[in-house]
């Protein structure tokens, strides 16, 4: 177990148009030992391990495995070396079989080339089955199979590629006690032949459990690494999160009356039984990790992917939300987190963009719309080259901009922002920021939902958690800790 | 602007077609060039509407062909006034294009296969009701439509007029901004508050509307109901749609982009008419053209 270590990083870099994702990495992982990876969303984890995983080509700096530098060009050109990655999110062969997938690109042939020994090929995949102790055939179709027993199999084919690397990117998400249990068996007997297990994982008990070394990121930076056994609960929260945080500002003193309520609020699969109150001129920060149904919860509100339970009341008045049109009637605007998909129609310009949700009337009056669209410019600071720019040539800081001043348009009553300043550089999130208060200040209620800590602790007036779909905790700013948030957000 | 290369590209084809024929560059020849465009001219405005929220009409023929079969049904003289031939083809159009615009919509079909059932199921509909054979013997209220008031061909007037209302509605009007959203981000643009079902019902629907003018008009030219008419069509369409620029995915496109692409195959065809080029020669032509313009499109972009 001592000498070299198998994969080093050394001064790894990456950076994105406004944004360092990687600065300087330096990590060793040794062969034999479960190496988790820990941190908040968008403390670089997952940036770290696409590089090494052949999906993304870093800046600067070098991995080293087994000692010679490597450049990793394509998954393809991880996998032949051995390194293999099971990602968060699954693209089975969803018409084939659970044998045909396990063993896609390593057939076994009999007779002639390229003539498939399926009974062989069977034969491996229920011995890797049994192994494991998932209890599936291997001629079943992965498509009639639950998402959990997918995860299983996915697991499975990174073990059967027998590789000397295996990332595993939240691999216990969907698995029963049972099925966790099975797996960390198959991990220790990986490690045993040498295997190195990166394991990124929010969830403190499992890495714990089967943890040897624990890095904890922050920022696009390594931050630590220490013996599993040298740390506890307390001490890693403190890595990951402990950051001076922004200092306050200067937040609304005096909160109206009440514009929205909402009460039990649900929709099957993704939130429950969620209940607030949000009063003119307040900002209510919701926080938590990814998964949590904070999207959901905010979608559900806007219209855009209905609640399924519970209601929702508009100063006083009970009102039914069944698209985002509803809610735009009912004076609430979204900016979604996912600002390429839900956020702007690309191809067209910034000024067409600006008006989309706000056209009132039949005939377009060009030349108001125009002036308009420079008035916006000019109030936002947006830097465009002029306001017939397509805002898909924009950064990501303008954009986000545009999606605001768009939503702002429609003259609501209440805000929803979902991560208003993710992915967005220094500059442009202190502008947001200060468009934020300058809005509740104006009388504007608003819902924030950030997973950085610093950003929601200085804006909010208070503030929820969610964990798996319900609410934990409110808090009150002003009295808590970025470790407290942090402490109800993560899976007990 | 992207149609800006278009127009000069037509602008050096016509000046090298003038010298290869002297009789190109004539007033009688635009005028038929204009005349000859014209049913695929309509048929291209009307399929833009569609194409550009991303979805495609691939039942254009057969409808054109049921249009005008139902037209001239009710065409014969001193049967009804022409306005009853006339609005029964333009409606029969219009409900085929609603009930594609249901199927996609509602029935969450796409629309290549929705399409491709009516333009089967409208061309053995059209010959139900021609009863297998042509419908002739129209009055000359409703011939006329085919034809030419002085020097200028009806047709070509009536594209002109569809054109420029076309025109007008993409650039100054709210729905036509919708159409363009729904096809450049369909998510983006439900998430704005926009009601893209009813968006895309619009653009199938007139779409129909459109191919059924087409069908009355076509009728009217050759002075039957013709069940087999109009095989083909929606692909001549669909080929002056793409020339002039606007996108398969949708999002992007214009009216003037396709009546360019239109004009530019048309000439194209005209020039090579007058030189007595095979018809299956000018078939090659136009194939070069349709996957040439797109691909010098695309490198643009790229670029």
């Amino acid at each position: 177990m001592g000498g070299m270590p198998l994969l080093q990083f050394r001064d790894l870099s990456k950076s994105f148009p406004g944004a360092l994702a990687l600065d300087r990495v330096r990590l060793d992982v040794a062969a034999g030992t479960v190496h988790a990876l820990m941190g908040e969303n968008g403390a670089g984890k997952s940036t770290l391990m696409k590089t090494l995983g052949g999906l993304l080509l870093p800046d600067s700096g070098e991995i080293l495995f087994k000692g010679r530098a490597v450049r990793l060009r394509s998954p393809h050109d991880a996998l032949r070396l051995g390194i293999s990655m099971i990602h968060q999110e699954l693209f089975p062969f969803r018409d084939l079989t659970v044998a045909a997938n396990l063993c896609m690109g390593r057939e076994t042939t009999r007779w002639f080339p390229g003539w498939l020994d399926h009974a062989a090929m069977n034969r491996e995949a229920g011995r890797l089955l049994a192994r494991l102790g998932v209890p599936i055939e291997p001629t079943r179709r992965m498509r009639d199979l639950s998402v959990a027993q997918m995860q299983s199999v996915e697991i499975l084919k990174a073990l059967a590629h027998e590789s000397s690397v295996i990332i595993m990117d939240e691999p216990t998400t969907a698995l029963s006690e049972r099925e966790v249990t099975a797996l960390f068996d198959a991990i220790r007997d990986l490690k045993q032949r040498g295997v190195a297990v990166i394991y990124i994982s929010h969830k403190m008990d499992e890495i714990f459990r089967i943890a040897d070394t624990i890095t904890v990121m922050r920022d696009g930076r390594h931050v630590a690494t220490r013996p599993a056994s040298e740390l506890d609960e307390r001490e890693l929260i403190r890595l990951m999160v402990g950051r001076e945080p922004a200092p306050r500002v200067a937040g609304p003193s005096t909160t109206g009356g009440d514009l929205l309520e909402v009460r039990g609020l649900g929709r099957t699969g993704r939130f429950r039984d969620v209940s607030f109150t949000l009063r003119r001129g307040e900002i209510l920060g919701v926080g938590g990790l990814m998964g949590a149904g904070r999207s959901g919860l905010a979608n559900a509100i806007y219209g855009l992917a209905p609640a399924t339970t519970g209601e929702i009341r508009v100063q006083g008045k009970c009102v039914r939300i069944t698209n985002p049109a509803d809610a735009l009637k009912a004076g609430i605007a979204l900016v979604s987190e996912d600002r390429a998909q839900f956020g702007f129609i690309p191809r067209m310009s910034v000024e067409q963009n600006l008006t989309l949700s706000s056209m009132k009337t039949r005939f377009i009056d060009r030349r108001a719309e125009a002036a308009l669209a420079d008035e916006q410019i000019r109030r936002f600071a947006l830097k465009v080259s002029d306001r017939n720019q397509a805002v898909v040539n924009l950064s990501g800081g303008n954009q986000q901009k545009v999606i605001i001043a768009k939503a702002l348009l429609t003259e609501p009553e209440i805000l929803i922002l979902d991560e208003p300043t993710r992915g967005i550089d220094v500059g442009a999130k202190a502008e947001i920021h200060s468009i934020i208060t300058r809005l509740a200040r104006s009388g504007k209620a608003i819902l924030m939902i950030s997973s950085e800590l610093p950003e929601l602790l200085s804006l909010s007036g208070r503030l929820l958690v969610m964990r798996e779909g319900s609410v934990t905790a409110e808090l009150d700013p002003r009295h808590t800790s970025q470790e407290e948030i942090m402490s109800f957000a993560m899976p007990s | 602007m992207k149609s800006w290369g278009l127009a000069i590209a037509l602008v050096l084809i016509s000046a090298a077609l003038s010298f290869a024929h002297p009789g190109f560059l004539t007033v009688p020849n635009l005028i038929n060039v204009a005349r000859q465009i014209s049913i695929n001219g309509i048929l291209a405005v009307g399929v833009t509407l569609v194409l550009l929220t991303g979805g495609v009409d691939l039942s254009l023929g057969s409808v054109v062909a049921l249009a005008g079969v139902v037209a001239a049904s009710t065409a014969h003289p001193d049967q009804y006034p022409v306005v009853v031939p006339v609005a029964l083809g333009i409606a029969t159009g219009a409900l085929c294009g609603a009930t594609n615009g249901l199927m996609v919509t509602r029935g969450k079909v796409p629309s290549f296969i929705v399409t491709l059932g009516m333009m089967t199921a409208a061309r053995g509909l059209a010959l139900v009701v021609a009863k297998g054979r042509p419908v002739s013997n129209l009055s000359t209220d409703f011939t006329c439509l085919g034809g030419d008031v002085g020097m200028v061909p009806i047709p070509a007037m009536i594209l002109a007029v569809i054109a420029l209302v076309t025109f007008v509605v993409l650039k100054n009007f709210r729905l036509g901004r919708y159409l363009y959203a729904v096809g450049g981000n369909a998510e983006a643009a439900r998430a704005s508050g926009i009601n893209i079902g009813a968006i895309r019902m619009f653009a199938y629907t007139a779409c129909g509307a459109l191919a059924g003018v087409a069908g009355v008009v076509l009728a009217a030219r050759i002075t039957t109901g013709q069940p087999n008419a109009g095989v083909g069509y929606e692909l001549d369409a669909i080929a002056a749609v793409v020339i002039g620029g606007t996108s398969l995915s949708g999002g992007v496109g214009s009216v003037g982009g396709t009546i360019l692409g239109a004009l530019l195959v048309g000439v194209i065809n005209n020039g090579l008419d007058l030189m007595n080029v095979s018809s299956y020669y000018q078939a090659i032509v136009k194939g070069v053209i349709i996957v040439g313009a797109v691909w010098l499109d695309r490198n643009r972009q790229q670029s």
